[in-house]
Formats: structure tokens, sequence, C-alpha cells
């Protein structure tokens, strides 16, 4: 108990970052997510070619190696780029993918006649999609959003690896100096739990909020 | 970008990714075989109606579902060295635990698709409880979580990747140990890439051919 006391500061900077990654990771996981996925519906051949052959690397990869890929690849080949922006460049890029799919599926699953309808009232193409497409969309969009989302709060534990200090990383250096893993690992776990828990109940209350349709 | 690409040193070690690669494959397998028990038990307990039983089922859902695998690994292998012999064997332990938890989800949406007609016409004929289940249930059940559980089997697959955080030697760690001994970052983790790639659409192929052949029998 005493060395959980001792050690907090330490444990709250690495949520610090562990929070800071996942932020980023989410925003831009769902911005890619959304060119990729609209990319991939409305997109010439070319530019789907692309993002298909992006998406289906990426959801074949392990993070892991994609992570080792980006973060190791980037300097490798003479871009000076720092630990932090690259770790979160890699699980960006890992993010996107997915996300593209799911964007990909919910807007798909749209019926055509929607996107005809609105065309024949005089929308131009991003109109439609803003105020015809995506507000249907959305409510199918967000519950896989919100999976994907407590699964890369859950990924991004794995830029310890790559010995940035984030949660995972700072207990495993307390507990080398404390000796004790169980309690440590137990309080971490709970701190994440507690981390994606509400990103999940936050998910909920945005499937009633979205759920307008019903 | 003064990169020369030298794959020399992925030929060289071409037998070593392999062996990691089966290795990886072994672990996805048995732990797959280990976490189903886990989770066709749990998902009993949770669909058995006893409130205090299925609470604990769900909270062991819960817990894992909200957790990062990389601590669930940490947490075996660090937390009990006594009682797993070896960094295998503590991935293996790991991976059924975690993933017994997401196929409870699984097995659980399957028993709750058996309608309760079949269960009825089971008793009806006389057939004892454990025999409902095992006659009527299983088999049914069986059926409808074949393609969720393939999904799992690949995600499982790609999660012994994590194996090289604890130096069990699969393939990442293969990956890793090519990096250390001829520095070829972009050639290593192209060729592992490639490997896990190619693995994982094999796999979903195969386990698709495997689906269509029981949907035959429905």
């Amino acid at each position: 108990m005493q060395a959980i006391l001792d050690n907090w500061p330490l444990l709250i900077d690495g949520l610090v970052v562990t929070i800071e990654i996942s932020i980023y990771v989410i925003v831009f996981g769902t911005l890619i997510g959304l060119v990729g996925g609209l990319s991939l519906l409305y997109g010439g051949s070319v530019l789907r070619g692309l993002f298909r052959a992006y998406v289906d690397i990426i959801r074949g990869l392990p993070l892991l190696v994609t992570i080792f890929l980006i973060f190791y690849g980037i300097p490798a080949v003479g871009i000076p780029m720092d630990k932090f922006p690259a770790a979160v460049l890699a699980l960006s890029f890992f993010a996107g993918g997915h996300m593209s799919e799911i964007i990909r599926g919910a807007v798909g699953s749209i019926p055509k006649g929607q996107m005809d309808a609105a065309a024949s009232i005089g929308l131009t193409f991003f109109p439609r999609l803003r105020y015809v497409i995506l507000p249907q969309a959305i409510r199918r969009i967000v519950p896989p959003w919100v999976n994907l989302c407590v699964e890369l709060i859950k990924g991004t534990s794995l830029v310890s690896l790559v010995s940035i200090t984030d949660l995972l990383l700072s207990a495993q250096q307390i507990l080398e100096r404390t000796a004790q893993p169980i309690p440590f690992y137990i309080l971490t776990a709970a701190i994440y739990f507690v981390l994606c828990y509400s990103m999940a109940t936050l998910g909920g209350r945005l499937e009633k909020r979205f759920a307008y349709y019903d | 970008m003064g990169y020369s690409l030298n794959f020399n040193p992925i030929w060289e070690n071409w037998d070593k990714l392999l062996l990691g690669l089966g290795l990886g494959l072994l672990i996805t397998v048995i732990s797959l075989f280990v976490g189903a028990i886990i989770g066709l038990l749990a998902a009993f307990a949770r669909t058995s109606g006893n409130p205090t039983i299925s609470r604990v089922a769900a909270g062991y859902v819960e817990i894992m579902r909200n957790v990062p695998f990389l601590l669930v690994i940490f947490f075996v292998y660090f937390g009990f060295p006594t009682l797993v012999p070896d960094q295998t064997s503590s991935l293996i332990v790991a991976m059924a635990i975690y993933s017994g938890a997401y196929m409870t989800e699984i097995f659980r949406a399957g028993i709750l698709a058996v309608s309760k007609g079949f269960l009825e016409a089971g008793k009806s004929i006389g057939l004892t409880n454990w025999q409902v289940i095992r006659f009527v249930t299983l088999p049914i059940m069986f059926r409808v979580v074949l393609p969720s559980l393939s999904n799992t089997l690949i995600g499982l697959f790609k999660d012994t990747s994590l194996g090289a955080a604890i130096s069990v030697p699969e393939l990442t760690y293969q990956g890793m140990v090519i990096n250390t001994n001829y520095w070829r970052i972009i050639e290593s983790w192209t060729a592992v890439g490639a490997l896990y790639l190619a693995t994982c659409y094999s796999l979903a192929f195969l386990l698709r051919r495997i689906e269509h052949r029981f949907a035959q029998w429905a």
C-alpha cells in the first residue's frame, strides 16, 4: 500500500501519456477512416484500389508489427521524427485502416435511393453526404466505432514496447523497483478498465443521442 | 533517404522465421482450444439463470474485455513466475484466459440463438438436461458461432505477436532478433509483416471453406 502511495505520481504521468495518445489516435484514426471509407465507396478506381490495399494490409497485420515497421522504419529511411509522434503515427495508421472499413460498411448500408433522392432535389455531392447520408449512417457507425476506440485505448499499451513511458511502462518500471508485481498490475488493470469502460459508457450515450430514427 | 535494401539477412534466417510462424500457429490452436472450454463454461454460467454465477461470469468477461492484452501477459508472466514454467506456456495461459472472455460472448449469443421450441422438444422426448445440451444446444450453437470463432482464431494468431514482449520465440520475436543482429529494419519487418498477411489470409480462406462445409449440414 505504501509503495502505491509513494509511486502514485509516476503512474499519473503514465496515465496522462496514455490518454494523450488515445485521444490523438482516435481523432486521427477517425479522420483517416472518414476519408478512407468514403473513398472506398465513392472514389475512382485508383483511389479505391489504393485504399482497398491499405485497409486489407492493415487488417492482416498485427498491431505490434505495424508499430515496429513505422516507428523504427521512419528514422531508418532518414526522416527525423520524435518518439511520441512516430508512435501516434503508427497507431493512427492502424486505426485508420479499421475505421475505414467501419465507415464503408455503415455508409454503404444506406439505401442507394437516398443518394438519388438527394441528387434529384439539386444537392451537390458534399451536401448530399452532409445532410442526407451521414445523419442516417452515424447511428450505424457509433456502435462499432466505440468498440474500435476501446480496442485502440487498449492498443496504446503496445507503445510501452518501443519505450514510451505510458501507463503500462510506468507500472513496469515501478514494480521493477518495488518487486510487488501483483498489486501494481491489478491497480494498472483497474485504471485501464475505468478508461475503457467510460469510453463504452460514453458510446452508449452517443448511441441514444443518434437513435433519432427509431 | 540513404537507405539501400538488403534482403540477405532475411534469406539467411528464413528457417527461423518459418519456425516462429509455426510456433505462433501452435500457440494459437492450443489457446483457442483451452479458451473455448473456458468460454463454453462461462457462457453456460452466464445463461444459467443463477444470478450469482451469471454475475461472476459477466464480471470476468467485462474485466478481460476492458484491459489490454499485453497487461494480461505481463500479469501472468511476472505475477506468477512459479506457476507457469516458461514464457511460451505463460503466453498460452494468458491467451486462453483473454480469448475465453471473447468466446464467452460468442457462445452466449449462440446459446440464445437456439430457439426454445428445440429445447422443449428435447425435454418432451425424455432427454435429461445434460442430453439436451449435448444433442440439441451444442450442435445448433456450433453452426451459429462458427464464423465468429474463425474471426477469433485469426485475431488470436495476430495477438501471438505480443509474445515477443516476453521473448516467446514466435515470428515477431524472430524479427526482433534479426533486427538486433543485422540492423535491417525495413527488410525484417516487411518480411515478418508479409508472413503474417499471407498466413492471415490463407487462414481466412481455409476457415471460409470449412464454414461452407458445415453450412451444408444445416
